[in-house]
């Protein structure tokens, strides 16, 4: 464990061959060391070397898969402690929790929540990819009998909770090809929870509240036991412990390589007190720092749109911006007297744009150029929103039959396109919008109460 | 394999910077870790919560969460700035002279100055006198205003690269603090610092304004621009970033209409009310992540709902 770029270099072929995409052995050694590529990059490697080097080559947390098919969420597998360095790998994955002993009827609405909780944002479906459902009846035949129901009616990923390994066994028998995670292996139920998760070979959580060395040497004892797709809990409940705990296992497994702690973490957020909203912001900082895997009691819209806003903030590469698409939107109801304005297709500079737009209450089109994800002045210096450009664009999103008059309104940093943009598409006027968006609400009201167009 | 907290060494600290008046002083910065991680070192102690108020009513501007919440305080900024402080506890009041750029009633210096003086006869908390981000007209309010706030240590801004000159002689002058705020970019921000030092500005009066966004709309620019900073004030102990920094997002985040659109607009978003709470507070957590010192909320409810949550990350476990 922990070999240096130096040490791998030794297992390599050294022949320099490229296959990998770095130019030289040692390069890719580097960044094997640096848990930046996986060894399978190589085609190459000796089943030798492959022994030994295996063990470096796994990420300092462990991939850990739930669920099935296209709805499989995978948890772990990070490689860095802040986002600016690498795009973090796996967003936080959200659950709703269901206790077996709501009635039926209560049960099928958490259900349905759970199977409404589609929403769009930036061309992204979010949703709450979970339900963790957790045993209260004392009832294996209850806990069993929902475990079935969820299953039948939502494709949503599991979490069977519950110390009492008989529970889970019973909802196994029904639930198993669905490969939930079972929470949880504790220090008095590990080797019958652990069998259990050896027989349907599923992942397993592991709870310790005694502190992160307690925590960590059940986890190696499970891990010994041949379970290794582990998701840790803490039992941290308020935000301060969860944060210290989560920030201690993300560090002593990127930074120290320290294996018994190299797995995927979960939470409670709401276990900590207080209503839906001390939930969500509890929640928030799992996002930013470290959680994989986040169980709600509540899951009301109100609280699912930030939340999934933020996860996809703090999720995003940051080497590589959101873009929405290049298109002619149409921002409340225009019709073909109504203004037409042109922006770019970096997703910040699209919403806020539009919410400028929306704010000033007038009808509009929103002509959107694909810039590759640049903002206005970023793309015009790199040449990628220009007069040829939207010219074109102009041309291709039938503009010209969409709207009756030749008004084209540019943001106000690029001024200077104007004239050519006039050149471009003979009989259209470029109008030089202002350069802030937040001014955008009384231009556009300025324009139409003086009826420019 | 035993188990051994990892902890970071870090050779830089975070300024402390007491702003305030009489007994009713404040402090903010302090920390020798990254936010809040007190098993590593001294965590920060005290994360002061401020209310924004206007010099004129922004009623139409501002969303119906808030001006229902304020209602006829709106024309008394005094009596506004009462409010948040007796009522809804701020610790800060930050008053922003909205009124003075020349597109949102272009008042004079003086009308302002009047304003400052009513809005300090009326609390005990520390202020924040803010301009309204037209760099010229900020530079001459400034020089009236702060010489009306003189000796209260107030927070003044906001200095920008084309008028920090003009801020940091009235912050000398006067006693107070100053917001040097850049775009968004650690290198601008340090920039800033050290042409602001260089002029002659004591670098411990400092507060960093890294650009404020809100949540979905560029969070993650400011989030990481932020962390950064913090990271090479302790890691690098770069005496130019080690300033503590303001997060001013009640602004942003009740323009988007993810804080303000009504449940019949939006069906899909559920409840308007806790929605924009929720909006804010999540920024506001976000942006203390990632090392902020003062948060400047519009929403009373914002800022309880973020005391109970520092009260928490406070907590020694
Ligand atoms: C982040 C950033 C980058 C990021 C790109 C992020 C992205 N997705 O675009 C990176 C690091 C990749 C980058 C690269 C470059 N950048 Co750069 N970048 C910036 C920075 C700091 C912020 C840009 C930003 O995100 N703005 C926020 C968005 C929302 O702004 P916006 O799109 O302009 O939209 C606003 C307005 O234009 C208006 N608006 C938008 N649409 C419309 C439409 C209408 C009708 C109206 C009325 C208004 C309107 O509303 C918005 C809000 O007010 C700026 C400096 C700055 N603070 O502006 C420099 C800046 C834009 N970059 C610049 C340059 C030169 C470059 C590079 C060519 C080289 C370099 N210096 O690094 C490269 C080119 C990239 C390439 N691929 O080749 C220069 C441009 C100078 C100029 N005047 O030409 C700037 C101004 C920095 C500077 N002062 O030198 N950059
Ligand atoms: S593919 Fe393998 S053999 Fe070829 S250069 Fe990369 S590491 Fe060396």
């Amino acid at each position: 464990m922990g070999l240096t770029g130096i040490q791998i270099f030794k297992y390599l072929p050294k022949t320099n061959c490229g296959d990998c995409k770095f130019p030289t052995c040692l390069a890719f050694a580097m960044r094997l060391a640096a848990a930046q590529v996986r060894l399978d990059a190589c085609p190459h490697v000796s089943e030798e070397a492959k022994k030994v080097l295996t063990e470096v080559s796994a990420p300092p947390i462990r991939l850990v898969k739930l669920g099935m098919g296209d709805r499989t969420i995978e948890l772990g597998d990070e490689t860095v402690l802040f986002r600016h360095e690498k795009k973090f790998n796996h967003p936080s994955a959200l659950a709703l929790l269901i206790a077996d002993n709501l009635t039926d009827q209560e049960i099928e609405q958490k259900i349905q929540q759970v199977n409404n909780s589609v929403m769009e944002r930036v061309g992204q479906k979010l949703r709450v990819e979970l339900i963790c459902l957790q045993e209260r009846s004392a009832d294996p035949a209850r806990f069993a009998q929902v475990a079935k129901k969820i299953v039948a009616s939502s494709e949503a990923g599991l979490i069977l909770s519950s110390f009492k390994p008989e529970m889970i066994k019973a909802a196994l028998a029904e639930t198993a090809a669905r490969n939930p995670l079972i929470y949880a292996a504790t220090e008095e139920n590990y080797s019958q929870m652990t069998a259990l998760a050896k027989e349907y070979k599923l992942p397993l959580a592991v709870f310790s509240d005694k502190g992160l060395e307690a925590l960590s040497s059940l986890a190696e004892k499970v891990a010994a036991e041949g379970v290794e797709d582990l998701v840790l809990d803490s039992g941290a409940r308020s935000s301060g412990r969860m944060l210290s705990d989560l920030t201690q296992i993300r560090r002593a497994a990127i930074k120290k390589k320290f294996k018994p702690l190299g797995y995927p973490t979960i939470i409670f957020p709401g276990e900590g007190g207080g209503d839906a909203l001390m939930e969500a912001a509890r929640a928030g900082i799992g996002i930013m720092k470290y959680a994989s895997l986040i169980v709600l009691n509540s899951i009301e819209k109100e609280v699912l749109l930030p939340l999934y806003t933020l996860r996809q903030n703090i999720f995003t590469d940051p080497q590589q911006p959101m873009q929405v698409a290049e298109n002619l939107y149409k921002v409340g109801e225009p019709n073909q007297d109504s203004p037409l304005l042109i922006t770019t297709n970096f997703s910040l500079t699209y919403f806020i744009v539009l919410g400028e737009i929306e704010n000033s209450k007038v009808p509009s089109w929103l002509l959107v150029a694909d810039s590759e994800g640049l903002s206005v002045l970023t793309a015009w210096a790199a040449d990628k929103f220009n007069a040829p450009k939207i010219a074109k664009l102009v041309k291709k999103q039938n503009v010209e039959e969409i709207v009756k008059h030749r008004k084209l309104i540019i943001p106000g940093y690029v001024s200077i396109l104007s004239g050519e943009i006039e050149e471009e598409l003979p009989g259209w006027k470029v109008l030089v919008g202002p350069r802030e968006a937040a001014n955008i609400p009384k231009y556009l009201r300025d324009m139409t109460s003086s009826a420019a167009l | 394999m035993a188990y051994t907290v990892p902890k970071e060494a870090y050779n830089g600290k975070i300024n402390q910077v007491e702003v305030g008046r009489n007994q009713h002083k404040l402090i903010m910065g302090g920390e020798e870790t990254l936010p809040f991680l007190s098993f590593e070192g001294k965590a920060v102690s005290t994360v002061p919560l401020a209310l924004e108020i206007q010099d004129i009513n922004p009623t139409g501007d501002w969303a119906s969460s808030l001006t229902e919440i304020y209602g006829s305080v709106m024309d008394n900024p005094a009596e506004w700035a009462r409010m948040c402080q007796d009522e809804f506890k701020a610790d800060m009041i930050c008053l922003r002279l909205a009124g003075t750029h020349p597109d949102n009633g272009d008042r004079s210096p003086q009308e302002a100055g009047k304003i400052v003086e009513a809005v300090l006869s009326a609390i005990k908390v520390p202020l924040i006198i803010l301009g309204s981000n037209h760099v010229e007209k900020d530079a001459a309010v400034i020089k009236h205003v702060a010489e009306v706030a003189a000796n209260t240590g107030s927070i003044i801004g906001k200095a920008q690269e084309k008028n920090y000159k003009t801020f940091a002689a009235v912050a000398t002058a006067y006693g107070h603090k100053l917001v040097a705020l850049s775009d968004l970019d650690i290198n601008l921000s340090k920039q800033l610092n050290i042409l602001l030092t260089q002029s002659g500005f004591d670098s411990k009066n400092i507060i960093i304004d890294a650009m404020s966004s809100t949540l979905g709309y560029g969070l993650e620019y400011t989030y990481s621009v932020m962390e950064r900073i913090r990271l090479s004030a302790l890691q690098q102990n770069d005496a130019m970033m080690q300033m503590p920094m303001i997060c001013d997002i009640g602004e942003v985040t009740w323009k988007v209409k993810e804080a303000k659109a009504t449940e019949q607009d939006q069906p899909a978003w559920g409840a308007v009310r806790p929605r924009g709470i929720l909006w804010e507070v999540l920024t506001a957590l976000s942006f203390l992540m990632a090392g902020g010192n003062l948060v400047v909320f519009r929403h009373p409810e914002a800022l309880s709902r973020v005391r109970s949550i520092l009260a928490e990350l406070m907590a020694t476990a």
